[in-house]
Parts: C-alpha cells; structure tokens; sequence
C-alpha cells in the first residue's frame, strides 16, 4: 500500500528513448498498485465460492460476513497462486510471512479491518522488463524495467450500492482473494503504465493465477502520479484508483499529469489526494477524503500463524516454491525472444502477437504448415486485423485458425493466388465460410491467373483500349506505365499474377 | 439427588448406567436447583428445551446400550460468549442481547457428540472484560459462599456464572474462557476446579475472542477428575482453528489418588508472586501447602521470575489493542443492535456501538486504537510485545530449574460487592489478574485448585503452572493436592 517517493529511479536505459519529458520543463513519474483477484475456486480465508456474478450475498459465509467466533482459515491455493506470480515476476518469495489487520469501518468490509499483509508480505523485490509500443505513438518500442516492491495477499472487500433513501451491501466479494502488486515509481507516462500492464495480463494469464477480466473487476490499478522539473525533487502525488481498462490506465495517466502541469503552471499547488478516473468524461476527479490522514492501525492478525514456505533447503511448509516453480510456462517475454530467433520475425512483430493471445495462437499453429514466417506474421498483423477491424468484429469471436493462414501462405508461395486474393479468402473465412481456402478459390474462380497467353490477352486489351495512354508512353512519358500496370490488374479483379505482368506489357508496348 | 449433584460425573454416569437415574431426571434436577439458586444469577438462559431434547437422545443411547462415552448424560453449562446455535449467545451484552448464533463453537459441538446435556448459558462481564461478573446487562452474579440476602461477596470473573453454577451444583462441568484468568479467578473465589489449558490445545472456534492470541477455553468442574474428562472431550486439533496444534492429542488418563506421588517432582515458588497486595491467609496457604508437598517428597524451592511485575501492565496494553480490533466488526450492519438512525453510515455505526457496549468495552476500544495508531505503535504495542516475550522466557528459564510452579491464584479470597466496586474495572483486573495473566502471556497451561476456606469461611485457592502440554503433570499434582487437603465444598 505504502508508495515510496524516496526510492531512486534506478532503470535500465538501454533501449529507451530518453524523451519522456512531457514538455521542456516538466517530467512526470509513475508508480502502480496492482490489484489481481486470485482464481480460485473458494475465497482467501474461507470455504465459500469465488465465482463472478453470483447471486447477491450468495457467496457468503458465516465467517465472510463477520459472524463473531469465526476464524480464517488459509486457502492453500491462493497460496500457491500468489507464489507463482511472485516467480513469475523475479520476485524473492519469503520463507515466512505474515497477516495483519488493517482497520477502516466501511459498510463492505465487515469485521471492521481487512486482513493484509502489511509487514512480510509474500514476495519482495521483483521487476518486470517490457516493451512499450503503442503503434502510432511510438516509432519503435523500447524497453522499461520497472521494480516490484512487493507481493501481498489481502482480502478483497464487498461492495456498496447506493440507492437515494438506502445503502445495501453485496458481501460476494468480501473475502475474495487478492494480490496486490506494488510497483515502484519507475514509469514515466501512461503508455508505459499500460504496457506494463499488458504485460502483466499476458503474464497472469499464462500462469493462470488471474483472469484478468478488468470488466469484472478481476485487476484493477492504482496509478501515483506526480510531476518535477528536472534535477528538482520529486512532486507531490495523487492516487488515481481503480482503473478497469488497460487504456484507461493510459488516459488516465495522461489526463492527471496534464492537470498537474496546468494546476502548476497556474501558480496552483497539488494536493495529495485520491481521485477517480472516470471513463465516459475521460477526467480524473477527486474522490471522497476518507483516505485523507486515515491511520489504518495495523495489527499482526493473531488468528493466523506465520506462513511457511518450503523453499530451497527449507523443507517444511505450506507449499513447494520449487514444485511451484516448474510449473510456470514460457512467459511473454520469452515467446518474443522465441519469435524472433526461430522466426526471423522483427520485435514489433513479435510484440504484437504476444500482446494478442489469439493471433500468437494462431501463429503457432500456423508455422507448422507452412515456413514462410514472415508471410505469416504479416498476414496475421496486417491483414487479418485490418479485416477484422474494418467488419466490426472481435477476433475472439472469429471461427478461423492457423491452418487456414499456413494454407493460405502455401497458395502464395505456390503462385496459386496472390496477396489480394488472399485478403478476399480471410475475408469470407472470417465472416462464416468454413470451406478451406482452395475450395473457397475454387467455388469463387479466383486462381491466380500465370499463364502468360491469357496475360497477354488481356494487357493487349488494356493497350488497345488506353491508346491515348499508349501515345504517351511511346513519346517519352514512362511514368504512365504504372498507370497501365493498374488497369490490368482492375481488370483482372486483382486475379491476375502481377509478377509477371511489367515484362509482358513492355513487350507487347514496344512491338507497338 | 442433591447429594448427587454435588457428587462427581463418574458417580453421576455409573447412576445413568445403572438406570438408577435417566438423563432426563438427572437434568431436571440441575435446572430445580437452577432455580433455586436463582438468586445467584449464574444463568443468563436455561436452555431447558434444547437440554431436554439432548437427555431424551441420551435416554435412547442408554437403552440400547450404546452410551459408551463418559459424559453420556451429564448436564452441563456453557459461559455466554460460546457460540450455540439456535440459542442466543449474548456476551451479557446489548450488542448481541438478540444474537442467535446459526452454527456450535466447536467445544460444545465436541460436548454434545460426547453426549453431554446442556443445562444453559452462564453470565459473564460483557464480552468477558472483567473480573467480577458484575458488568453484565443482565446483573451480576452472585458469590454462593458467604451469601446473605443483603450482602454478597463477588463470584470472581468473567466465568463467573460458570464457576457458581459449578459449586451450587447445577451442573457438573462448565466451560468458561480464560484470558488473564477469567475462568481460574472465579474457580478460585468459588471454590473450584479451573483448568486453563495450554494455548493452541482447545479450539476457539465459535469463542467470541476478547484477545485472540491469548484466550482458552476453560473447563471448571468440583474434582480434578472430572476437569479431565472434559479436557479429553474437547481437546486436540481444529481444522477450523489455524492456531490449533496439529500434533494428535492424547487423553490424559490419572492414577488413582492413591497412587500419586511427588516424590522428586521439583516444584518452583516464584518469589515475585509475593506481591505487596498479598492477603495473609492466602500467603499462608501457599506456604502451608509447599511445606506440605515438601514434606511429600517433593524438591520445592524458590525461583525467581523477574519480569512478573512488568506483566499486567503489557497485559492490559495487548489486550485493549486486540479490544479494538476484535470489537470493530460490531457496526450494526450484518448483526447484532443496531440503532434506529438513519442519517449516515457513520452516525449509524456510532450511535449502535455507543449504545451496545458498556462503558467498559468503549473505553478497552478507545485505549487500544489509541495504542494501535502509526505513531504509537512501537512505544506501546511492540514494546509490549517485546515484554510479553522476556515473560515468555522467565517461564522458560524457570522450566530449567523446576517442573511445576505454585503461585496463589488470587491475592485474597471474594471481596464484597461493595468493595469490589469502590475500584474501577480497570483497577480491579490490573490487581485481580496479577497471577494468572502471565501464563496466558506465555501460553502455558494453568489450574487454580480450591484448598480451605479462609476464617470468614471463603475459599482459598492456590494456582499450578506448567511448561507447554504439560496438562498432565499439573492435573496429576492437583488431584494429589485435592487429595490431601479435602476442601469441602458448598453445602
């Protein structure tokens, strides 16, 4: 919980475009608190159900809704989830660790404290390195290494709704386990804040200890933010809590250090405070002062003795953070190193498909029919997504997969087709067309057309039907030769192999 | 039948067995004298349908001959902070005067498999802060020795229902909790048995906690015997409990006091135990009853504990701070009193907390939050953590040198009421306690054992402590002590 100003930005520079002032004469700094719901089947401390979008106060038990006499009981699994993440973010998991309380009366957080771990927490100093690329905004990606302070499993709290004469209280939540990352202020702006994010969502994914469905609430981040001039001390910080979308982490950072620079530049001062990100306005306001001054009087939690892990020569625990340890598949940033070393791809490319599940999937798949990676990756990234995007789709919701993208490859590479009729073949396949891509050439006549008679034909129908075209090509003007080039392949509804295409014409243009 | 109740439970059983008695004659009997013990306030509730519901069921074992457990039958009381389900468990608090608990604190649970037949819930100092049983919404209890209808002396708290519910023999075992002593200064001023078993033994599941790393279930019964039974009923690992010993408990089985002996048992006096506030009668017993054991056989010899003095005040921080914690959870909300205010959330739970809790409970809450902020942490609640682990060591330290330790339980016999409450209640625990908190402190388990009555005709008891799990070596010196000295007990 505690963001510490005071520790020295200490990143890797390497590859980073050392350009991240936000104007000549301020410089922002970023920190973020994590937020991740375990997936689990049954809460942090007690047996009832984890599960999303129960019924109200469903999911409750005697001991969720703070029946007096009741007493945690540690869920191993949570456990063992929260050290997986620790590996998984080079953290150093903790040989013993501990709970406290942490007290504030909130109507959703019924014993009056939640129960935390405030003073040896889990897992301390980690880091994670990853790529910041925002196609459009940045020209090439770099690379940002941001400290992890700690690792903590806490209680999640219920939740509040608020009606105009009443209050009720949905205690689904209540108990459910968290972990709460806390990074150090290593971040410069909100395109870093969200690739680190995204970043961690791939991770979390792939370890399967989240499911990171920011809609449900499942990761949910706090940005620090302030703003310095250079060689001055750091600013004063506000908290923007709870952002549920991975571009809302980059809006609202964006937003607040503008606010700030504007407040200061206005002979304003900024006031530590909390305040929330609202998305429809794409604002930060300041939110209720409950946070202001609020001494949590933390307390160990005397009903849950210390947590012992198995590690190394320490035999005896809860859980095996080396069993633990094998189990954690390649992470992100090794399927980009894979990516590219195996692929020949370029690390924009690799990056993109890393950030996009799906498309890596079918990346995957695809490269074991066909060899052509580059092919491949560009049909993914560039045509694919273009489709997609221009049909108003979700590629999650699309029925196609890497086999139909090394059979379109193979097309290619076979002359059978060329890249525009491979955009038509992904075109029909994504929008319900389950024949193959050669049926699908089949049934619609679209073989590329090679055999150079029929190219003949058909450029000496252009010719014959542009010769005002043709009388300028002939008087020097060779430029409308392009011009020529485009009509055949208008004519041929992009069918025809244009490959083939400029030596035919010239020579049918000087017989001329 | 009078007789009989004041008798032990094995004489109770071996009646049930032999079908001089059923369960169901046997109960009504306890809660007859109940009633006329009335004016002593022991109950808060008498929960004669649930018991008759649980006699009837023994009856039916009785007669197909499958009451093989040995407290098949026996009625018996529970203080008002465990919880019961389908019964009301109130704390002796407006907070929860309404509270139906929907599931069993796991002792009673392991009671009623045993066959065990409750006669009702015991009063108690709201939330067992206290160390008289007077601070109950319900009254105070009333001390049966030395009663006269227009002065009493104190039953001795929190347990104090328990322990006087006990000695009229309205049952024949009590639980009670025990935190700095709440059920060994009642048994000690009650004239019985209080056992306060090491930490982690028993489970406290359904306990409703006053201070969590320090609160037992006690047991208070008329003869060690019959504390062991119930010991070896709810003793041993709760899955429900992470502060449970995992180890697998064995049942304490005592030889027959004719087969006890001291001989070589090295016994400790802990000289800082004699305070200035020790009664005379009582340093008198205690010297008496080491001389005895001496005389016995026994290795007796003065230790010294240094850090006792620092105790109680430690004592009291950590307890007020856990106070305030644990109380946080009563807002009104999910349970328990809540006020008719409906202007905000903040003023709804102010006005419910400030009217379900006595003075007492509201001050314990704003002492320890005082103690528990940022910036008193480290001077008030670490430090007395730090003490509470150099008292830990004084135990240690003494296990080197002795087996057992033999303290007074209590300073002086029962005050009167009007004595009693001349002090506050925080001035009373801080003197009521002294004896029995460190053992809490340190986890250890400890008994108080009746030993005669004081020349006013008040019992005096005396306090065994032992290392960690050591419940059956200060059991078997206690039965040896209760051998000896043959304390009467209430006529």
């Amino acid at each position: 919980m505690y963001w510490i100003h005071l520790i020295k930005r200490n990143i890797v520079y390497s590859n980073r475009q050392y350009s991240k002032q936000v104007s000549n004469k301020w410089k922002s700094v970023v920190g973020l608190e994590v937020h991740a719901q375990i997936s689990s089947n049954s809460k942090l401390f007690s047996g009832s159900s984890n599960e999303f979008a129960s019924p109200v106060n469903n999911n409750v038990s005697l001991f969720d809704c703070s029946i007096p006499g009741t007493l945690p009981v540690l869920n191993k699994k949570c456990v063992e989830a929260g050290i997986k993440t620790a590996i998984a973010l080079n953290c150093k998991v903790s040989p013993v660790s501990m709970f406290d309380r942490k007290h504030y009366f909130y109507a959703d957080i019924p014993a009056g404290y939640q129960i935390t771990q405030q003073r040896a927490p889990l897992a301390l100093e980690g880091n994670l390195e990853f790529q910041v690329f925002t196609p459009g905004i940045h020209k090439k990606p770099y690379t940002v290494n941001a400290k992890i302070k700690q690792i903590q499993l806490e209680q999640d709290s219920g939740k509040s709704l608020h009606e105009d004469d009443r209050s009720l209280v949905d205690l689904n939540r209540a108990g459910a386990p968290l972990m709460e990352l806390v990074f150090d202020p290593d971040l410069s702006d909100g395109e870093e804040a969200a690739a680190l994010i995204k970043e961690l969502v791939i991770i979390l994914q792939r370890i399967g200890t989240c499911s990171c469905k920011m809609e449900e609430g499942a990761l949910r981040v706090d940005a620090n933010i302030s703003i310095h001039k250079p060689g001055e001390p750091l600013g004063v910080r506000t908290e923007v809590k709870n952002i549920g979308s991975i571009r809302g982490v980059a809006g609202a950072i964006k937003y607040e250090i503008k606010r700030q620079i504007k407040v200061l530049e206005s002979g304003g001062r900024i006031v530590n405070e909390t305040r929330a990100w609202e998305a429809t306005s794409k604002t930060t306001l300041p939110m209720r002062d409950k946070e202001q001054q609020q001494d949590y009087r933390y307390m160990p939690e005397p009903n849950l003795p210390p947590l012992h892990v198995a590690i190394g020569p320490i035999k005896n625990g809860c859980v095996n953070v080396d069993e633990i340890e094998k189990q954690i598949p390649e992470l992100p940033s090794g399927t980009r190193t894979r990516l590219i070393d195996d692929f020949g791809l370029q690390l924009q490319q690799s990056i993109i498909l890393v950030n996009n599940p799906i498309l890596l999937n079918m990346f995957e798949e695809a490269v074991k029919g066909s060899t052509n990676y580059q092919l491949l990756a560009n049909l993914l990234i560039n045509e694919l997504l273009t489709i997609v995007n221009k049909n108003n789709m979700d590629l999650e919701n699309i029925l196609v997969d890497g086999k139909t993208f090394s059979e379109i490859a193979s097309l290619i590479n076979d002359n059978q087709i060329n890249k525009n009729t491979a955009k038509l073949i992904i075109n029909e396949v994504i929008t319900g067309d389950l024949k193959s891509p050669a049926e699908i050439i089949e049934k619609n006549n679209w073989i590329q057309i090679s055999d150079v008679a029929q190219i003949e034909k058909i450029c000496t129908n252009i010719l014959n039907e542009n010769k005002d075209i043709v009388e300028q090509y002939k008087k020097g003007k060779t430029k409308v030769f392009n011009s020529l080039m485009g009509k055949v392949a208008n004519n041929s509804k992009q069918m025809i192999n244009m490959a083939l295409v400029p030596e035919i014409m010239k020579k049918l243009l000087s017989k001329m | 039948m009078d007789k009989l109740l004041l008798s032990n439970i094995r004489n109770a059983r071996k009646l049930l067995h032999e079908n001089y008695i059923t369960p169901k004659d046997l109960l009504n009997s306890c809660l007859t004298q109940a009633k006329d013990t009335n004016h002593l306030n022991a109950y808060i509730t008498l929960t004669e349908d649930e018991g008759n519901k649980q006699a009837k069921q023994s009856l039916e074992r009785y007669q197909k001959k499958e009451a093989t457990s040995k407290l098949d039958g026996i009625p018996i009381a529970i203080k008002d902070n465990f919880c019961t389900a389908n019964i009301k468990t109130t704390c002796a608090s407006k907070m929860l005067e309404n509270f139906v608990p929907t599931y069993n604190a796991t002792v009673y649970e392991k009671l009623l498999n045993a066959g065990a037949v409750l006669v009702g819930k015991t009063n108690l100092d709201q939330f067992a802060m206290g160390s008289g049983t007077i601070d109950s919404i319900y009254d105070s209890t009333k001390n049966a020795w030395g009663y006269t209808e227009d002065d009493y002396y104190i039953a001795g708290g929190s347990s104090g229902g328990s322990a006087v519910a006990v000695a009229t023999g309205s049952c024949f075992a009590a639980l009670g909790s025990d935190t700095g002593g709440s059920t060994r200064n009642p048994a000690s001023y009650c004239g019985v048995v209080g056992l306060k078993p090491t930490y982690g033994l028993v489970s406290r599941l359904g306990l409703i906690p006053l201070v969590n790393s320090m609160d037992v279930p006690g047991i208070l019964t008329r003869t060690v015997d019959d504390c062991v039974l119930i010991l070896n009923t709810i003793a041993g690992h709760d899955p429900k409990d992470s502060t449970t010993l995992t180890k697998p408990y064995k049942e304490i089985l005592l030889p027959s006091s004719g087969k006890l002996s001291v001989k070589g048992l090295k016994i400790g006096i802990p000289k800082e135990y004699h305070c200035k506030n020790l009664d005379k009668e009582v340093l008198d017993t205690w010297n008496d009853v080491a001389k005895l054991l001496d005389e016995n056989g026994a290795v007796v010899k003065e230790i010294s504990m240094v850090n006792t003095e620092h105790s109680i005040v430690c004592y009291s921080i950590l307890n007020q701070c856990e106070v305030a914690s644990n109380m946080a959870r009563y807002d009104g909300i999910e349970f328990g009193l809540r006020a008719d205010e409906n202007s905000s959330t903040e003023k709804l739970y102010a006005t419910s907390r400030s009217h379900g809790f006595n003075e007492v409970v509201r001050n314990r809450i704003l002492t320890g939050n005082y103690f528990l902020l940022t910036k008193n942490y480290e001077k008030y609640f670490n430090q007395a953590l730090k003490v509470r682990r150099l008292i830990s060591n004084d135990f240690y330290k003494a296990w080197e040198d002795v087996q057992v330790l033999l303290t007074p339980t209590t300073l002086s016999t029962a005050p009167k009421y009007k004595d009693f409450v001349k002090k506050t209640n925080r001035d009373q625990c801080a003197m009521q306690d002294f004896c029995t908190q460190p053992a809490n402190m340190a986890g250890v388990p400890a008994i108080s054992i009746p030993i005669k009555l004081s020349k006013k005709g008040l019992p005096i008891s005396l306090q065994i402590m032992g290392r960690n799990l050591s419940e059956p070596m200060i059991l078997a010196l206690a039965k040896y002590i209760e051998n000896i000295v043959k304390f009467p007990g209430v006529k």
